[in-house]
């Protein structure tokens, strides 16, 4: 489990990664499996029978959930002993995010709000003194969090606030005046972290303001899409004066708080979709099993097989990405410490490491749950419309996945963008591998062929001249473009694309790889990896080739897209079909999500 | 009181039963262990006794090394300690006989069972354990108090209830009543990181008893599809039974 990865934060596409670097679901520990187990133990009896309650906004139940799992240790399970909490690692406080998450967006909602983007400035930027003061509340549950950045004019421009923060003659203390929006938890919070300026400063500064304090006042709820229970209110702040030694972190140094806690609350979103996934594949398949039309049941149906089996692919590669991650997350921390970082300091750079990763989960995982969801209506019929049914609100709960945490655009853009600057920084030799792919098109194509002995050799063939694929599109745009290429989003858009699949087919094959390894069967993973290496290898010619066509043109164009094509190859045929229809047979027979 | 809570290491309600391919056992891949439900009955209420009046509960299982993550999540709800009988439990009586030398031993004041085992649903253990120690015994145990070491346990009979005492030290297999659905406790995290502290201890097993072996297991035959007969047609009725069911 501690396996060193010595692959850093965004390296996976120029470095091969072996199997044993990788963290699969599968190696958790029985401590890990019995929090996790706990988990879904709390949610099957109190949350899960009583979603019809969430669509009738009934906030008072979603705060009264909140405290109950304040009491179970769910709330403090990262933080520290000394501050009350439980102090376990990252990817732990991912496996019990994802298993709080899954019956309800409000429950994920608030539970995400509260122990992400609330808990965690106060963690990585707390002084001690702060911490000793608010963590241990906040860990029980006797204090709710809440984050307040956004502002009706300041929403992915989140560094563009006008909240005010003006300091007294004295210094001892800032008085505060602003407007925030869509604050999740408002409504029942105790403390919010609040983002606001100071004089002229550049950036923004984070702020402990706790309820009681005199001019804070509050919206309506507002009247939502879905995640109806969970509480979401602007919050005014008129003069409200805040103690001096509230200030997080240090001044001007807001912006940076903001963003770190969002790399975390990215993962833990790509985490929060997990359970909903498996909820809605288990009541799909159950559903299918049980409604019979022309004297069969539906499960039965080809067109329903392969809806079934690509919710399944879908999810498991999601979830093997996320928990990838988060362990080389864990791992990085760790080894910081081990460096001599303090622990605050190991979680904030250990994080901030894996940002793209983070980035790319955040995206491709509320996009599957998306389609998971959606695909869950289609299978319930004209019940699947019905807010009787269980599909109708989680269809509308994930839809909001794709929009917090940062847009699903600004993530996409984010996750190339890092990529550039730790090029240039010289964090990540892009260039080097970039230019060997220029030389390479130049040359009479390789026919080697992948070693069939190995196992997944030609899956793990294919991944590499996917990656090249990236490398040569991006290396040409920013030849092209220098750092003007943030100008040219569509060519980022697609650029990110690229990444995202390259990433999640990379840690499908290695848990594949990895499960046999532990002596166990994995001809169904197998399936499912198989299935989502066809769709990745569309999906990068698809983006790749539309890059091209807006950057390239003449003999350049030719020469890249020959090159994309020989990039994107897929030597032997697979019968798509009959893989979806094992997949959807063994998920069939047991009758719920089984991997 | 010194409590004793046995524990059946089971399948999951939810688990897809099959059987290895010479039908002499349970194919348990893919299959999810619990707490025999009715003994998480059984270990809320020894909870509960132990939280009023003091006292200590022990957990026991009967089992290979494979069952512990079982017993470590009795500790986890709130056992103080865990013993494994390292036996395979190859019926009620052996497993009986390994409780009773334990049992007498360590002179419990109380044990509290489950009625019944999901797994092979035999309802043997408690009763002969009673026997072999000549102990009192409460069967089907809905609720039970203690004063002055005397147990005053309302037990489930055919249409109705009946209420009786009996002096500790005692045997009861305890059922649903005893606590709640509601009381069932989900072990909180810190729980479950203080059970890897708590006493885990293995003994060896004590008694080679087999009454019983499995020869075969088979799966109950699946229902045949209903076929519907309209309610004028007496004829095609009566000639289904006949020449179909052969039922006349
Ligand atoms: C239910 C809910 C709960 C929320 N909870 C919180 C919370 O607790 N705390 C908090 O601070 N905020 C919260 N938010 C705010 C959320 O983070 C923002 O809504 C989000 O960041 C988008 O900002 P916006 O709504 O202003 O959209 P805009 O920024 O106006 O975006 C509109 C569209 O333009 C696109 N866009 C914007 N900028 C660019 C660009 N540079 N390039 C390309 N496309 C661009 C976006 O991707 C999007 O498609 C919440 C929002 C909702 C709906
Ligand atoms: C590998 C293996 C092979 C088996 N082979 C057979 C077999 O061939 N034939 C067969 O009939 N059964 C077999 N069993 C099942 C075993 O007999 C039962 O699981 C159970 O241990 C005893 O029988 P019962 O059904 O009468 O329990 P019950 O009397 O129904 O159980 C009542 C209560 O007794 C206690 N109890 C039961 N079992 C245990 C235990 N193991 N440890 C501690 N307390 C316990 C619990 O409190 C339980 O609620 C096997 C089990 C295993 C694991």
């Amino acid at each position: 489990m501690n396996q060193e990865s010595n692959v850093k934060g965004g390296e996976f596409i120029i470095k091969e990664t072996q199997a044993n670097q990788v963290f699969i679901p599968e190696e958790f520990s029985e401590e890990q499996t019995m929090m996790a187990q706990a988990t879904t133990e709390f949610v099957d009896r109190e949350v899960w029978p009583n979603k019809h309650r969430f669509e009738k906004k009934d906030y008072a139940f979603t705060l009264s959930l909140l405290k109950q799992t304040g009491e179970l240790g769910l709330l403090g399970i990262y933080v520290p002993e000394q501050y009350g909490g439980l102090g376990m690692g990252f990817n732990t406080s991912m496996l019990v995010c994802d298993r709080i998450s899954g019956a309800t967006g409000s429950l994920s909602t608030a539970y995400g709000a509260h122990t992400g983007i609330g808990i965690l400035p106060i963690l990585l930027y707390g002084n001690e003194e702060q911490k000793l003061k608010y963590l241990p509340k906040l860990a029980s549950g006797e204090w709710i969090g809440a984050y307040c950045l956004t502002e009706p004019g300041a929403g992915s421009d989140a560094n563009s606030g006008k909240t005010k923060a003006v300091p007294s003659s004295d210094g001892k203390s800032f008085s505060i005046t602003g407007q925030k929006m869509w604050i999740s938890n408002a409504g029942y919070a105790d403390l919010f972290i609040v983002f606001a300026r100071i004089e002229e400063d550049k950036n923004i500064t984070g702020f402990i303001v706790e309820k009681g304090t005199a001019g804070i006042s509050m919206g309506e709820e507002e009247d939502k899409m879905g995640i109806k229970a969970s509480s979401t209110r602007q919050v005014f702040f008129n003069d409200v004066v805040v103690p001096a030694e509230n200030l997080l972190g240090e001044r001007n140094g807001g912006f940076k708080i903001a963003m770190n806690a969002l790399n975390v609350g990215r993962i833990k979103l790509a985490a929060a979709c997990l359970d909903a996934n498996r909820r809605i594949i288990t009541e799909s398949v159950n559903y299918a099993n049980n409604r019979h039309q022309f004297n069969q049941p539906i499960a039965q149906f080809g067109a329903i097989k392969q809806k079934l089996a690509r919710m399944a692919m879908k999810h498991w590669i999601s979830e093997t990405a996320t928990y990838r991650a988060g362990q080389d997350i864990e791992n990085q921390i760790a080894s910081f410490e081990a460096q001599g970082l303090s622990p605050q300091q190991a979680k904030l750079k250990g994080v901030e490491e894996y940002a793209i990763e983070c980035a790319i989960l955040k995206v491709h995982a509320s996009e599957a749950a998306s389609y998971i969801a959606d695909e869950g209506v289609q299978i319930f019929g004209g019940m699947g419309y019905s807010a009787d049914a269980k599909m109708e609100s989680a269809y509308r709960d994930v839809r909001i996945a794709r929009i917090y945490e940062g847009t699903n655009e600004i993530n996409r853009m984010l996750t190339v963008g890092m990529m550039l600057k730790k090029a240039m920084k010289g964090e990540l030799n892009l260039i080097g591998p970039a230019m060997s792919v220029g030389k390479e098109l130049m040359e009479i194509p390789s026919f080697d062929l992948p070693d069939a002995d190995t196992l997944f050799a030609e899956e793990k063939d294919s991944l590499k001249n996917l990656k090249k694929a990236f490398l040569m599109v991006a290396g040409k745009a920013v030849e092209k473009f220098g750092m003007h290429v943030e100008e040219e989003q569509e060519i980022l858009m697609a650029a990110a694309d690229m990444l995202m699949e390259i990433y999640h087919l990379e840690s499908g094959i290695l848990r594949a790889e990895k499960i046999m390894a532990m002596g166990k069967d994995a001809s169904l993973q197998t399936d499912m990896l198989r299935l989502f290496w066809l769709e990745a290898v569309e999906k990068i010619a698809s983006a790749g080739r539309e890059a091209i066509y807006s950057f390239a043109e003449g003999d350049e164009q030719t020469v890249m897209l020959m090159g994309l094509k020989r990039f994107t190859k897929i030597r032997h045929n697979i019968n798509v079909k009959d893989v979806r229809r094992r997949v959807a047979d063994k998920l069939i027979a047991e009758n719920k999500y089984c991997f | 009181m010194k409590i004793l809570v046995c524990i059946s290491h089971v399948p999951d309600t939810t688990s897809k039963i099959q059987f290895t391919s010479d039908g002499k056992s349970l194919d348990t891949t893919g299959i999810q262990f619990v707490i025999n439900p009715y003994d998480e009955f059984a270990l809320t209420r020894a909870l509960w006794f132990k939280e009023k009046e003091g006292g200590s509960v022990t957990v026991v299982n009967v089992g290979k090394a494979n069952t512990e993550p079982t017993l470590r999540k009795a500790l986890a709800i709130g056992a103080d300690d865990a013993i494994r009988i390292d036996a395979e439990p190859t019926d009620g009586f052996a497993v009986a006989s390994e409780l009773i030398s334990l049992i007498a031993t360590e002179k419990y004041d109380l044990v509290i069972m489950g009625r019944e085992s999901i797994d092979y649903n035999g309802t043997q253990v408690p009763g002969m354990v009673a026997a072999l120690l000549d102990w009192p015994f409460v069967n089907a145990c809905v609720g039970m108090e203690v004063e002055g070491g005397v147990a005053t346990c309302i037990r489930e009979i055919d249409g109705g209830k009946e209420t009786v005492k009996a002096s500790l030290p005692m045997i009861v297999a305890g059922q649903k009543g005893l606590v709640e659905e509601k009381d069932l406790r989900i072990p909180n995290m810190r729980g479950i990181m203080t059970a890897r502290t708590k006493p885990l201890k293995v003994i060896p097993s004590i008694s080679n008893e087999v009454a019983t072996e499995a020869i075969k297991f088979e799966r109950p035959a699946g229902k045949q599809a209903c076929k519907m007969v309209s309610s004028d047609d007496v004829k095609a009725l009566v000639d289904l039974l006949h020449n179909e069911a052969k039922a006349i």
